[in-house]
This record gives C-alpha cells, sequence and structure tokens, in this order.
C-alpha cells in the first residue's frame, strides 16, 4: 500500500509547499450474546484517505473513502483551498517542522490470530460465558461481547515520510445485572469493555477465564443483598480497574496541550493546568510517577508513531509528584514551547489529527496488597468503574464503582453497594498516600475516549497499581 | 446538487437491486446507508484552528438466513462498480458466517410496504467562505468552536421492497465566548440556510449576555437550592433518557431508570409531559426495519408513563406491540410539552436560587433511582430577589429525576426552545430537542 500511495502522491498536482496522504483500513467485529441469544455478528469495514495540504502556514485537510486517482486529487485540491482560505486566519501558523520525514513501521504483539477461532466458536463461548453469569435466577440479564479490530495505517509526505503500521486490537465484556424488586445491582469484568488489548484470540481465552465469570455473576447476586456504601471521608483504596478511570479523566485529560492552548474549549473543554505549570507544578504526592508509554507490549495504545508521524518513546509526564510534559505532538508543542510526547492521533481516516492520550500508566510503589490493606484502620476498597463525570476544567469529579469492601483492621470484610466518590483533582493526588508493588499492577483500556470538534473517539489504554488516597467522600446511591 | 442526489439514489438503489438480484428464496435483507458530505472549520480564539472536508459514506447490509442474522459494512463511495463488488463480496462473506451462527428465537425479518423520498435543500456557505463570514464579526471577541455542514443522507432498501431515501442540506454553529476571567456563554445556530443578519444578530445578542460575566464569580456553597435550567441544560437531562431511560429492552433487562415508575414506586409531576414529535421534520422517520415511526408517541403523559420506545425485536421478545423505535429504543425527536412561565417572569419566580444555563457531562450516579451526576457550565448566575447578583463558579449537581421531574418541579416556561444535536461522532447529527426552561426547588448541588 506505500507503494500505492506513493504512486498517488506523486501523480498530485496541487501547488502547496508540503503534502502528506494517511490511509486507514479497518476491519472490526462485533460480536454479542445476551442471556444466551446472539444480539450482535458483523463485520465493518472502514477504508479512506485523508490529504493534508500544507499552504501558507496553514494545513487544509480533505478526506474521501475513494482510492480512484481522481477522486484523491479532487480531495488534495479542496485540501489546498481550505488551506489557502483559512490562512488568513490562522492562529498559529503550522511549522513543516509540525510534520517531520519519518520512515518506520509497527507491529502489534499477537500470539493467536483473529481467525483461530470461527465466528460460530467465538459464538459458543459467549453463550457459555452468558449460562456462567447465570448464577441464579436473579440474574435479570447475563451479557458477553467480544470485539476485535485489525487496522492498517500508511501514512506518506511529500518529504519522505513512509509509515506502516498494524494494529491487532480486541475487547471483551461480560456482565450480569441482577434484580430484587427495586434492587438493581450490576456487576461486570473488571467495568464496561476495560478488557482491551493489542493481541489476538489469547486475550479472549484467558487463563481462570470461567472462574473470573462465575465471579462476576456471584457478586452481582451479593450485591443485592449487601449495605449501602455510607456516606463518610475515609481512606480510599481503588484497584487498577477504577484507576483506569482516574488516570484518564483527572490526568490524562487535563495534560493535553490542545485542551490548555483552549482549542478544546467549547466542546469538553479547558485544563487547569496552564501552559507555565510545565516543569514546576506539583501535581500530586511525591508517590506519583505517571508515564507515556506507547512501548508496553499489548497495551491497549501502543504505537510506534502518532498520526502526524512523529516518533513514539516512553516518556514521563509526572515524576516524583511534578509536572514534567503534556500530552501533545510537535505543533502544539510549538504553540506552548512546552515538551510533549508524540500523541497527536486520529480516530480514522476521516477526521483530523489532535492531540490525545495513548497509553498512560501509574507506575507501581513497593507495597503489596497485603501490607497496603494490613495498615489501614477504617477505609473503603472500590473496584470497576460504573459512573464517570467531572467538570469542564478537569477540577471537580465525582466516580461510582460496582463493587466496595469496607477495611477494618487491616481486613477486608463487609460488601458495600453502590460506591461512589467526588473529589478535585490536585488536592485528592495530593492526597495519594500509598502505592502496590508490581505485582498488584493491572493494565487495561477503552475504545472509546471522546473529544475533538469533529467529535473523534480513540483507543487507550491505561496500567496502574493498587492506590491508597487519604481522607476522600465516599457514599452510597438511592434517593 | 439535486443532480448529484439524483445520481447518489440511484447507485444505492441499483446497489440494492444487485443484492435483491441475487437473493436465495430464504434469505432476507436490509440496506442502509449513511453518507455526508462535510465541511467542518474548527475556532480558537476567533482564529481558525484546523478546516478541512469529509466526504464518506457506509453501507450496513444484513442478512437474515434460517432464523440467523448478521451484517456487513463497507463504504459507500457512489462509483456504481466498486459499492457493488464490494456488496457482492460482503453477501458472499454473510452467506459463510450467517450459518455458523446461534439461532436468534426474536429475529425479526423485514415486512411491511413502506416507501419514502424526503429531501432538503439547503443554502449554505462555500466552504472556502467560512472564515471570512464568520470571523469578522468576532474578531474583537474569544470566540471558539465548529461550523459544520454540507448534505447528510440516511437511507433504507430491503428484500420486500421498502425503499426510504432522506436527504437534508445543514449546517450547525456551536460556539462558546469566553471573558478573559475565563467565564463563558454557549451559543448555537443551525439550520439549512445560511442567513448573514441571523448570525449577526444571534452574536449581537451574545455580546449582551457575555456582558453580564464581567464581575467575578461567586463561589456557592454545596446545598439545595431553587434552580432555574435553561432550555439548553434541559436538554442535557434528556438526553440521558436515551441511556438506560425510555428503552422497553432496558426496562425489561433492569436498565431503565423508569422501573420504579412503572412499578408505580415513584412519580413525576403531572406538569411533566415527553412525547417523540416528528412533525418538526429534521430527522427520518424509518428505522433499520424500514417501519415508520408515528407522527407523535407519548413517552410521559402528565408525569404518568404513556409509553417506553418498543422496536420490534423487543416486541417479539417480550410479547408487546411495536411503536417504531429503532433498534437503540432512543429518543429521535424529543419534546417536552411547555407550561404557562412566561420568560419574562422567570427571574421573579426564580427569586433567589440559581440560573444554570447549561449542564455538562452528565452520567447515572444510581440509574435505579434516577439519579442523574454532573457539571453546571457556562453562564450561570447567582439570583437574589429576582435580580442577577453574580455569575458563580460551577458547580456539581447530584439529584434524582423523580425529585427535578418530580415533586421539586415548579414551573416550566410557556416557550419552547430548539436545541440543536450538534454531535459529529462517526457522523454528523441530525435534529435536536424542543424543550421549555423549567424552575425546580431544592436542587441538589454537591461539590
Amino acid at each position: 500500500m506505500i507503494v500505492e500511495l506513493s504512486k498517488l502522491l506523486s501523480g498530485l498536482d496541487v501547488p502547496g509547499d508540503w503534502v502528506g496522504l494517511r490511509a486507514t483500513r479497518e476491519v472490526s467485529t462485533t460480536r454479542s450474546v445476551r442471556d444466551g441469544i446472539p444480539e450482535t455478528n458483523g463485520t465493518s469495514l472502514s477504508q479512506g484517505l485523508m490529504v493534508e495540504v500544507w499552504a501558507k502556514g496553514q494545513i487544509g485537510y480533505a478526506a474521501t473513502n475513494s482510492f480512484t486517482v481522481e477522486r484523491v486529487q479532487a480531495a488534495a485540491q479542496e485540501a489546498y483551498r481550505q488551506a489557502i482560505a483559512a490562512s488568513e486566519w490562522n492562529i498559529h501558523p503550522t511549522p513543516l517542522s509540525a510534520r517531520p520525514k519519518m520512515v518506520g513501521q509497527y507491529v502489534s504483539p499477537i500470539l493467536k490470530p483473529f481467525d483461530a477461532l470461527t465466528p460460530g466458536e467465538i459464538n459458543e463461548i459467549l453463550v457459555k460465558i452468558c449460562q456462567t453469569l447465570k448464577v441464579s435466577d436473579r440474574i435479570v440479564q447475563a451479557s458477553a461481547t467480544a470485539l476485535t479490530t485489525e487496522k492498517d495505517t500508511w501514512f506518506v509526505s511529500s518529504n519522505g515520510s513512509e509509515i506502516q503500521q498494524k494494529f491487532w486490537q480486541i475487547g471483551t465484556d461480560y456482565a450480569a445485572t441482577a434484580q430484587e424488586g427495586a434492587v438493581i445491582q450490576r456487576r461486570s469484568h473488571n467495568g464496561w469493555l476495560a478488557h482491551c488489548y493489542q493481541g489476538g484470540m489469547e486475550h479472549l481465552l484467558i487463563p481462570d477465564l470461567w472462574n473470573q465469570v462465575q465471579q462476576i455473576g456471584e457478586q452481582a447476586i451479593e450485591l443485592l443483598e449487601a449495605e449501602e456504601c455510607p456516606t463518610e471521608t475515609t481512606t480510599l483504596v481503588l484497584a487498577p480497574d477504577q484507576m483506569l478511570l482516574q488516570i484518564h479523566e483527572s490526568v490524562g485529560h487535563p495534560l493535553e496541550l490542545d485542551r490548555i492552548l483552549g482549542d478544546e474549549r467549547n466542546y469538553a473543554g479547558g485544563s487547569f493546568v496552564k501552559v507555565a505549570d510545565f516543569g514546576n507544578r506539583v501535581y500530586g504526592s511525591p508517590l506519583m510517577n505517571i508515564t507515556f508509554d506507547p512501548t508496553v507490549a499489548g497495551e491497549f495504545a501502543s504505537y510506534g508513531f502518532d498520526d502526524t508521524g512523529a516518533p513514539a518513546s516512553r516518556e514521563y509526564l509526572i515524576k516524583e509528584g511534578v509536572l514534567q510534559r503534556g500530552l501533545g505532538s510537535l505543533e502544539s508543542q510549538s504553540r506552548a514551547n512546552v515538551p510533549g510526547v508524540a500523541s497527536t492521533r486520529a480516530s480514522s481516516w476521516n477526521r483530523p489529527p489532535i492531540d490525545r492520550m495513548a497509553n498512560l500508566n501509574l507506575e507501581p510503589g513497593t507495597a503489596s496488597f497485603d501490607d497496603l490493606i494490613g495498615n489501614i484502620e477504617h477505609g473503603i476498597f472500590m473496584e470497576s468503574n460504573r459512573s464517570w463525570s467531572i467538570d469542564d476544567q478537569r477540577h471537580k469529579f465525582q466516580f461510582s464503582c460496582e463493587y466496595a469492601k469496607r477495611i477494618e483492621q487491616g481486613q477486608l470484610t463487609q460488601t458495600l453497594r453502590n460506591p461512589n466518590y467526588r473529589g478535585i483533582t490536585p488536592r485528592f493526588w495530593g492526597s495519594l498516600t500509598k502505592l502496590g508493588d508490581r505485582s498488584t499492577w493491572q493494565m487495561f483500556g477503552t475504545p472509546v475516549c471522546g473529544k475533538g470538534e469533529p467529535n473523534q473517539v480513540i483507543w487507550v489504554g491505561h496500567g496502574s497499581p493498587v492506590a491508597v488516597f487519604a481522607d476522600v467522600e465516599v457514599f452510597g446511591g438511592g434517593s | 446538487m439535486t443532480t448529484e442526489l439524483n445520481v447518489l439514489e440511484a447507485s444505492f438503489n441499483q446497489l440494492a437491486d444487485s443484492i435483491a438480484d441475487r437473493l436465495k428464496p430464504d434469505e432476507h435483507f436490509t440496506l442502509t446507508l449513511n453518507s455526508e458530505q462535510s465541511q467542518f472549520t474548527r475556532f480558537n480564539h476567533a482564529k481558525v484552528r484546523q478546516t478541512g472536508a469529509v466526504n464518506d459514506g457506509s453501507v450496513h447490509l444484513t442478512l437474515m438466513y434460517d432464523q440467523r442474522t448478521g451484517y456487513l459494512e463497507f463504504p459507500f463511495t457512489g462509483e456504481g462498480e466498486v459499492d457493488q463488488a464490494q456488496a457482492q463480496q460482503a453477501l458472499a462473506a454473510l452467506r459463510q458466517d450467517v450459518p455458523q451462527l446461534p439461532i436468534n428465537p426474536y429475529l425479526v425479518l423485514p415486512a411491511g410496504n413502506g416507501i419514502s423520498q424526503e429531501v432538503h435543500i439547503g443554502t449554505l456557505l462555500p466552504s472556502d467562505a467560512v472564515a471570512a463570514t464568520l470571523l469578522p464579526s468576532v474578531s474583537d471577541l474569544d470566540f471558539t468552536g465548529i461550523y459544520a455542514a454540507g448534505r447528510v443522507i440516511r437511507a433504507y432498501a430491503d428484500s420486500v421492497g421498502q425503499k426510504h431515501w432522506f436527504a437534508t442540506d445543514s449546517f450547525s454553529l456551536d460556539y462558546s465566548l469566553f471573558t478573559p476571567e475565563g467565564q463563558a456563554l454557549k451559543g448555537t445556530l443551525a439550520g439549512s440556510h445560511w442567513d448573514q443578519e441571523i448570525y449577526h444578530a444571534k452574536i449581537q445578542a451574545s455580546r449582551t449576555q457575555i456582558d453580564r460575566l464581567a464581575q467575578l464569580p461567586k463561589r456557592i456553597q454545596r446545598g439545595q437550592y431553587r434552580t432555574y435550567l435553561a432550555p439548553a441544560a434541559i436538554a442535557e437531562l434528556v438526553g440521558m433518557l436515551s441511556w438506560g431511560g425510555v428503552s422497553e429492552a432496558s426496562y425489561q433487562q433492569g436498565g431503565s431508570c423508569f422501573g420504579a415508575l412503572r412499578r408505580g414506586e415513584k412519580k413525576l409531576s403531572p406538569k411533566f409531559t415527553l412525547k417523540e414529535n416528528f412533525q418538526h421534520g429534521l430527522v427520518p422517520r424509518f428505522n433499520e426495519l424500514g417501519e415508520t415511526a408515528p407522527m407523535e408517541l407519548s413517552v410521559i403523559e402528565s408525569g404518568n408513563l404513556a409509553n417506553l420506545l418498543i422496536s420490534s425485536k423487543t416486541a417479539k421478545e417480550y410479547g408487546l406491540v411495536a411503536n417504531g423505535a429503532n433498534h437503540e429504543e432512543g429518543l429521535r425527536s424529543p419534546e417536552i410539552a411547555p407550561g404557562d412561565l412566561a420568560d419574562g417572569q422567570i427571574l421573579t419566580t426564580l427569586d433567589t436560587g440559581l440560573y444554570v444555563s447549561n449542564l455538562h457531562y452528565l452520567n447515572w450516579s444510581d440509574r435505579p433511582t434516577g439519579r442523574i451526576t454532573g457539571m453546571t457550565r457556562y453562564a450561570c448566575f447567582w439570583v437574589e430577589k429576582g435580580e442577577i447578583v453574580a455569575p458563580i463558579e460551577n458547580l456539581r449537581f447530584d439529584d434524582s429525576l423523580y425529585q427535578f421531574w418530580g415533586s421539586h418541579l415548579v414551573a416550566l416556561t410557556n416557550t419552547q426552545e430548539f436545541i440543536p444535536d450538534v454531535g459529529t461522532y462517526d457522523s454528523r447529527n441530525l435534529g435536536g430537542t424542543w424543550v421549555p426552561g423549567m424552575i425546580v426547588d431544592d436542587f441538589t448541588y454537591t461539590l
């Protein structure tokens, strides 16, 4: 495809100073079963190409789902027109260095290819998962979903870039809803679609799958009888499957340079972080080390290059609690004059690249899980995200989890339902008092991080140890 | 424009015919099209941040055979030979996959004889005129947002000969104006015909409003306050109902906030009426099975649950009668009935409390009890004795719809506003929500 794209590029008749072609072919399957009955079985093919043309310091883009010479030529001319028309109104001249010459490849690690299982065999597994989830008549819904995506991207440019990346991605979701009169509780496999990885069918047929599925059903029933989470200020311990959301919403989004520069203010919002904060702002306790790490094998958003061609590498965004760099590639870095990372990404061929998260991880500490819990006199341990909301500056958040345990005298005791907590980002991360070691570290992902105008959803990965926060407001449900 | 549309319509029809021609006697299919040619220009600080055009289209082919079903989605380029070759490949692939799949006892085959064609031709800005048309009149403002415009097509065909075609030209301008201190107000303008005078009037009105935000914001302590929720805020709340609210399947499977209402455990205010109203004509009435929704369908009538949205599949599974809902059983053209509060009486009726223009980032904090959390956003004010005192620092709310649309609902305005759906995930959304503003007692703010 690189050859075909290069040929298309060389044949374009467009007067811009730089031209880039970014093509994507994405084949996604969705298979879901509910209560043992197939709900969705299908495949989506999306393919197309975006032409970017740089003229008078402005990039214009045009995207088409046709690869014919005529349509690509028409797109190039349209992109040029867009660039010229906007150049007089340009917010910041885009330097050509924002589209560096880069040649390279990336391929996801994969053990069992997607065709290792037929559609029929996948459905059999999903049906069996539903049956295993239904541990009681009080389970009113049991669902199982498996998503796969085989994605190829190619990028060529008039300054000699040739980048080819191939991604194999898989996501699974299993959940049981239990009901007893007005009490309804849902328990899932670490939160909605949290099991998202790069790789193949090895992530569907995981070791211990059936025990984990059985436990989801049993815990849904257990929650029906559980006490409401109390309203109090206490020590909060969060499992990695909730830290996923905590990192995403209160660290990732505020550090996106386009939010800080104001581009996103009309939609998702701005940030309490300012350009002047990089290099000196204390973001959280000294235990807090956040890395942007596109090199973790199998993590959902690993890659070799972002969608502008910038090469990706592991970098500390926050080191020992102090803010180091932002999420944003060369264009935003030149606008803000702050260090960033290669994270300007597009959801597909039909959307322009913008500053995003990718893999954003909280590095582990030194305590074992038993040590973490054993040192807490009174607290609550919460697992698996259920609900999330945060303000447009990424300050005031409220998150709900599916399942919680009371911590008393260093022991996990009573199960609690409808656990919620709320806080304010800097204060919350400042109250991080302990981190679990590598044995407690788990990585998850989500395929639906929404942002941008026009809107885009993109896939991200987050890894974290178990984390302890002091003096957090927790509360239950109902009214 | 019409010629181009005719070509695309003919191309889609040929695609459907080519599939129908190759269908075996015991097979059924549905074919849906989602296509757009869109201009997207994004602004920040009254300058252009990004600008471009997207020419996109995809068809969704569903094959039904022997109580089994699967789909394949592929690009619709409008190039007949390319698209028909894709369709034949898709049909062949589905014939491989579908026999392997489990039986679906609730499979619904296409039926009926629905045929419709609706085309709305508009007058939109040329793509190279967007910046020069919009930006001069806001050059002294901190203006940010997006202009999205172009043609959107939704179409349907199936194995029993039903055909629907809906094409519309539309634009939306979704913007914010910011003060140097970071206070902001939101504006939206949408339609099918760009009118520069209307645009100037809209910006002028925004200029007047932003003056009110000039003073320092007041910090409000958490607690319960009498609150006016403006139409844009109500539209956000209505949006939640398509996510575990009005769906019959969701209710049956323990996921609806209206379970307590249906079981008679909770009540809503007799002042509250919600319906689907397709009279506005901004969205197609047909669904993924070619069924046409009734022009109006009452969901909540004077506080009582009248209808949840029932798709044919849900109807078959639970022995009910379908009411034209789409597969997701979500609201497509929602409207809340107005009340009797005159716009001029809003502040005096509110008396002392909060004037909330918009809400942001809503989520269920406890769906079975109808509890929603989210943030205030944009141009929200503290009001005392019917007078605006100061803008506020944003607050988090967490309250149940059984309170704010129930016993705490004081009044609804006697006018509705159209709040356009400006979403562009996957493709440009159509339509919007028609809602009044409302005053509620003891709205709960938690942070």
